[in-house]
């Protein structure tokens, strides 16, 4: 590098530098658990189109993912199956739960259908609808996005003890 | 459809064979909807299932159901119901035979006549409690293995007994 030259360069805090690359490629894992799924699949698709907001990437895998869409009713027998595709996401990891089903159990308050994800697993983004059209889908992925935007990614570097309570 | 016994030759036929091998284990015979229902004795289950199956060639199991009565049965009677829907293929004649249950008896099962009553008769153990003696696996179908209590029973509340994990 010769002096003189001049070399153009961005000055920028860490947390919005890595929640930049976080939020604008989120790869969600590719599970559907009822009709919602049906509305997840078409947010995915070409009218829609969630790869302009870099998430079209469904993984079959959770160990690949790292935005969980539950979309459906969650049953009990159910249950322990989301709840360890939650465990197998490696961190940082984000959990929308779509429709009304996965919000508290919607239309199904029985003895078979767990009343709401949010008791096993923790939710940043609760989208309503039965099933939610796209557009609500992908408000809700937005809000996920602002959400990832206003975190703090260096303090669980900083202290390991905060991870996982974000 | 008809509506009369007498206008359906072969249904004539059937109740008349199964009056003549059971009698007085035949409780009850009901003609409705074009239907033709045996409410039998429970110790003669097997044997009837095995009759109708062999000599009348009523040789497909359609359907198992279980139910629960204890609203409308009176004081004292049987609370549940199992019904058996038989029908003979290729063909239109179909029957049903019925059997009452209190809540502490059991039932022979099916499953050595009708292979068919497997899944059946582990839906109803499943969602009322009925169980069946001789089922070669008898255990909840639908809900997980550690669910407590049958839910289609009526007095099950509906939200269950727990409304969390």
């Amino acid at each position: 590098m010769s002096s003189g030259e001049k070399y153009p360069f961005v000055l920028t805090r860490l947390d919005t530098a890595i929640t930049w690359a976080q939020k604008n490629s989120l790869w969600p894992l590719g599970s559907g658990l009822a009709c919602c799924a049906i509305e997840m699949i078409a947010t995915a698709a070409a009218r829609f189109d969630i790869a302009r907001f870099g998430m079209e990437l469904f993984r079959a895998s959770p160990r690949q993912a790292d935005l969980f869409i539950v979309a459906g009713t969650v049953t009990h027998k159910m249950a322990p199956i989301v709840r360890r595709l939650y465990e197998q996401m490696a961190d940082p990891k984000w959990v929308v739960a779509m429709g009304n089903c996965a919000i508290d159990g919607g239309p199904f308050p029985t003895y078979a259908v767990l009343q709401g994800v949010d008791k096993i697993i923790p939710v940043d983004v609760h989208v309503a609808g039965c099933p939610p059209t796209p557009q609500g889908l992908l408000h809700g992925l937005l809000t996920l996005q602002e959400q990832i935007a206003r975190s703090h990614p260096t303090q669980e570097i900083l202290k390991p003890d905060a991870r996982g309570s974000r | 459809m008809p509506e009369d016994l007498a206008s359906r030759r072969e249904l004539k036929a059937v109740q008349e064979a199964m009056a003549a091998r059971f009698g007085p284990a035949v409780i009850e015979t009901a003609f409705k909807l074009g239907e033709l229902t045996f409410k039998i004795a429970k110790d003669e289950l097997r044997p009837a299932l095995e009759f109708l199956k062999s000599r009348l060639g009523l040789d497909t199991l359609d359907d198992i159901i279980g139910l629960d009565n204890s609203r409308s049965v009176p004081a004292g009677g049987k609370r549940f119901s199992v019904l058996y829907q038989l029908r003979r293929a290729p063909g239109p004649l179909r029957l049903r035979l019925a059997v009452d249950l209190a809540e502490d008896e059991t039932v022979a099962s099916a499953v050595p006549v009708f292979t068919s009553a497997d899944w059946g008769e582990r839906e109803i153990y499943d969602m009322l409690g009925i169980r069946f003696d001789g089922h070669p696996g008898l255990r909840r179908i639908y809900l997980s293995e550690d669910f407590a209590g049958h839910p289609l029973r009526k007095d099950f509340p509906l939200a269950g007994d727990d409304d969390g994990v």
